[in-house]
């Protein structure tokens, strides 16, 4: 593997840049998703590593003891992880993502993958050694036994425990935030209200419920507003589910609000009837309902505008994100490939090919939408052509041609023939020595063809290297199993020319 | 048609360069060497259209992007006095409709930038002998362009002009796919000049054609 390799790619995930470029070998299926890539180089241990080890095997971990985590998370790990403190846990580390492997300088941090709300169960499981689970379990029970507080507590420990990795908690920040704040003040005028009715109802147990939901909300809302991204994405999954109940479709929830409405003005009905007879009760509940409306006239306004603020906050988030996005775009790119260039300004044709494919995928980003490597469903051959061309060219820095007559939309066969056609070029790319290689594509009414040209070395197909004849037979079975041809044209000095004819499912008229 | 031993009895081509870029430029006429003679450059379409009438060379190489108004109208200005000029589109660009656009126009032919500077020579010469030179894109945008598929609307009004034989489809397909002519000859059993009057007759056709279909594709081209 040449250097090239390992130093991440110019647009390409960076989890892919770790994959070894043996992907023509392997190539099971057609174009691996990034998705891909990220499950297999960037998960956590399996669950049962973490926690069943006993704290005296702790300092027993060296590398390539089979307890220890994975081969392809120590690899990531900074040269410096062999004097890591023998005292920190195992586990509180082993959570953490490749390239975060922190190592927990203060005591008490919260967990940033192995957590189902905060993280916070994760950091005290990590404090005091013990099961991650029981603790959870006990914080449940102790929350409701406590009518709550064990959950404000919770809250509060959210707020005050400073992320694995990061240098501040996120209460620091939730200070500064004055819309925040005054969230929070609506929330507990709110509160109050709610306070005094139940005072008015005797419903003692609401009134002792109040304190833990002014804690618990208020700390929520400052969380949500003031967590990074990263932490934002990670609730986000979490509340999904959640949330799927009533936003999960439109209808669902207009219907899930009638039914509770109609419930709602049915009972209040039904209570009034029966309560007709006696005034001596009507009385404190008119009382009531001047106190809402009251309220309502009051501080309605206030409370709108706030929910209100909070929709703007929430776009004006989506526009910084945008932004983020484009700079690390630019950055994992465009400044990735030019830092390159400046590196082999010796060699120009290396040059030559990463300004190249990186021009092809900032076109395509900018003005088709597309990230680049990705494949969606409405991809089409010349898009897969194109992916092939970007792929092959920032991996193997050699140029690709491509020349596309047509297109149409990709089905499985033609998915194949891309394989097939990847297959080709890489292969191509790898043996012939040429400087270029040509694709041309054509999309004809009853077939679909494709070309791999290359005017490199060649070969006798007569005394075909045995690692030649793997390609062909694999490109040629590729193809045949999907109704294909393949044929290969070489000869010594020549270059080398793969054809593939895969005939169309479909035959609709190719457009021109 | 001129017999295919293209400018090399002596006479170098003399070559006027057109493009806005002047590291280009100077870029092509180191790349073309001693075997042409570059007798001048421009950067805009104004100065391009004084300096060629001044200078009549054999073959402009004409950037299709210019800012004052496209490699088309440098083309167009010159092509009914001076018809002895002969153009050649150079672009970095791989928008099909300017390619068709500057050869609709009257360039001999188009390559793409990335050319190497021996096969720009060669081009150069062949575009200089009056031969058409067709790059593997341009093939492909004419075998797009005059696609059986999708028919034009109306009935084609010269079925002469308005479609491809199938020979000239075969060897468009081969130059697309990367063949030189000399490979293609081969491979279909003719001689080089057959090929080449081949390539020159599709050329006729793209310039000529007044199938309607040649200015949609182009528009649907520019917006896909």
């Amino acid at each position: 593997m040449s250097a090239r390799e390992d130093q991440g790619f110019p647009g390409w995930p960076r989890g892919r840049a770790r994959r070894d470029d043996g992907f023509v070998e392997e190539s099971a299926g057609w174009m691996p998703s990034w998705e891909d890539a990220r499950a297999a180089g960037g998960s956590g241990a399996p669950p049962g590593e973490r926690s069943g080890q006993p704290p005296g095997e702790r300092s027993a971990a060296p590398p390539g003891n089979s307890s220890g985590p994975p081969a392809g998370e120590r690899s990531a790990a900074p040269p410096g992880d062999g004097s890591r403190d023998p005292e920190q846990p195992p586990w509180s580390f082993r959570r953490h993502g490749p390239g975060r492997w922190t190592r927990g300088t203060g005591p008490l941090r919260r967990a940033r993958e192995d957590r189902l709300v905060g993280g916070v169960a994760a950091a005290i499981a990590a404090r005091i050694g013990r099961d991650v689970t029981t603790v959870r379990i006990i914080l449940v029970v102790a929350a409701v036994l406590s009518w709550g507080f064990v959950a404000g507590a919770y809250v509060i420990a959210w707020l005050l425990i400073p992320m694995a990795g990061a240098r501040h908690s996120l209460a620091g920040r939730a200070l500064a935030d004055r819309r925040g704040l005054g969230l929070v003040a609506a929330l507990w005028s709110m509160l109050i209200v709610l306070g005094v009715l139940a005072s008015a109802f005797k419903a003692g147990w609401l009134g002792s419920l109040l304190w833990p939901l002014a804690v618990v909300g208020a700390g929520l809302i400052l969380i949500w507003r003031n967590a990074p991204a990263d932490e934002q994405a990670m609730m986000r999954h979490q509340v999904q589910p959640l949330l799927g109940l009533t936003t999960g479709s439109r209808r669902t929830g207009l219907i899930l609000r009638l039914t509770v409405a109609v419930i709602l003005l049915a009972g209040g009905i039904a209570a009034l009837q029966s309560a007709h007879e006696n005034v001596a009760l009507l009385r404190p509940l008119a009382g009531v309902a001047l106190l809402i409306s009251a309220v309502v006239v009051l501080l309605g306004p206030w409370w709108l505008r706030i929910a209100r603020d909070l929709v703007v906050e929430r776009q004006a988030r989506v526009r910084a994100e945008e932004r983020a996005d484009i700079a690390t775009r630019v950055h994992d790119s465009v400044l990735q490939t030019l830092a390159l260039i400046q590196r082999r300004a010796d060699q120009p044709q290396q040059v030559v090919a990463l300004a190249r494919a990186q021009e092809r995928e900032l076109r395509s980003w900018l003005f088709d939408g597309r990230p680049p490597g990705s494949i969606d469903e409405a991809m089409t051959l010349a898009g897969g052509v194109r992916l092939i061309q970007q792929e092959v060219e920032a991996q193997h820095g050699v140029a690709v041609e491509i020349v596309m007559v047509g297109d149409c939309p990709l089905d499985d066969d033609l998915a194949a023939l891309l394989a097939a056609a990847r297959e080709a070029t890489v292969n191509a790319v790898k043996w012939s020595g040429a400087g270029v290689v040509s694709i041309f594509a054509e999309v004809e009414p009853k077939e679909v063809s494709v070309f791999v040209r290359d005017r490199g070395k060649g070969f006798d197909p007569e005394t075909v290297p045995a690692d030649r004849k793997g390609l062909a037979e694999s490109v040629r079975a590729r193809m045949a199993r999907r109704g294909g041809q393949a044929t290969i044209r070489s000869a010594p000095g020549e270059g080398t020319e793969v054809s593939l004819t895969m005939p169309r499912a479909v035959s609709e008229p190719s457009q021109a | 048609m001129s017999p295919a031993e293209p400018a090399s009895g002596g006479a170098r081509p003399r070559v006027f360069i057109v493009d806005d870029h002047g590291l280009f430029r100077s870029g092509v006429r180191s790349e073309l060497g001693h075997d042409v003679e570059v007798v001048g450059e421009a950067d805009d379409v104004a100065p391009a259209i004084a300096l060629i009438s001044e200078s009549l060379p054999d073959v402009v190489l004409l950037d299709v992007h210019l800012p004052g108004g496209g490699g088309q109208a440098v083309v167009s200005a010159l092509k009914p006095e001076h018809p002895e000029v002969r153009f050649l589109a150079l672009s970095a660009s791989d928008a099909p409709e300017d390619v068709i656009a500057v050869i609709r126009a009257g360039a001999r032919g188009y390559v793409t930038k990335t050319i190497s500077g021996a096969e720009l020579v060669d081009a150069v010469q062949r575009v200089a002998a009056g031969d058409a030179v067709f790059s593997p894109r341009l093939a492909g945008f004419v075998l797009d362009a005059f696609a059986t598929g999708a028919g034009p609307p109306g009935p084609p009004l010269d079925p002469e002009l308005d479609q491809l034989t199938g020979r000239e489809r075969e060897v468009l397909r081969l130059i697309a796919r990367g063949y030189t002519y000399k490979e293609i000859a081969r491979e279909l059993y003719i001689s080089v000049k057959t090929v080449e009057s081949h390539v020159s007759s599709v050329l006729r056709k793209l310039q000529l054609s007044t199938r309607h279909q040649l200015a949609r594709w182009a528009t649907e081209r520019r917006l896909a």
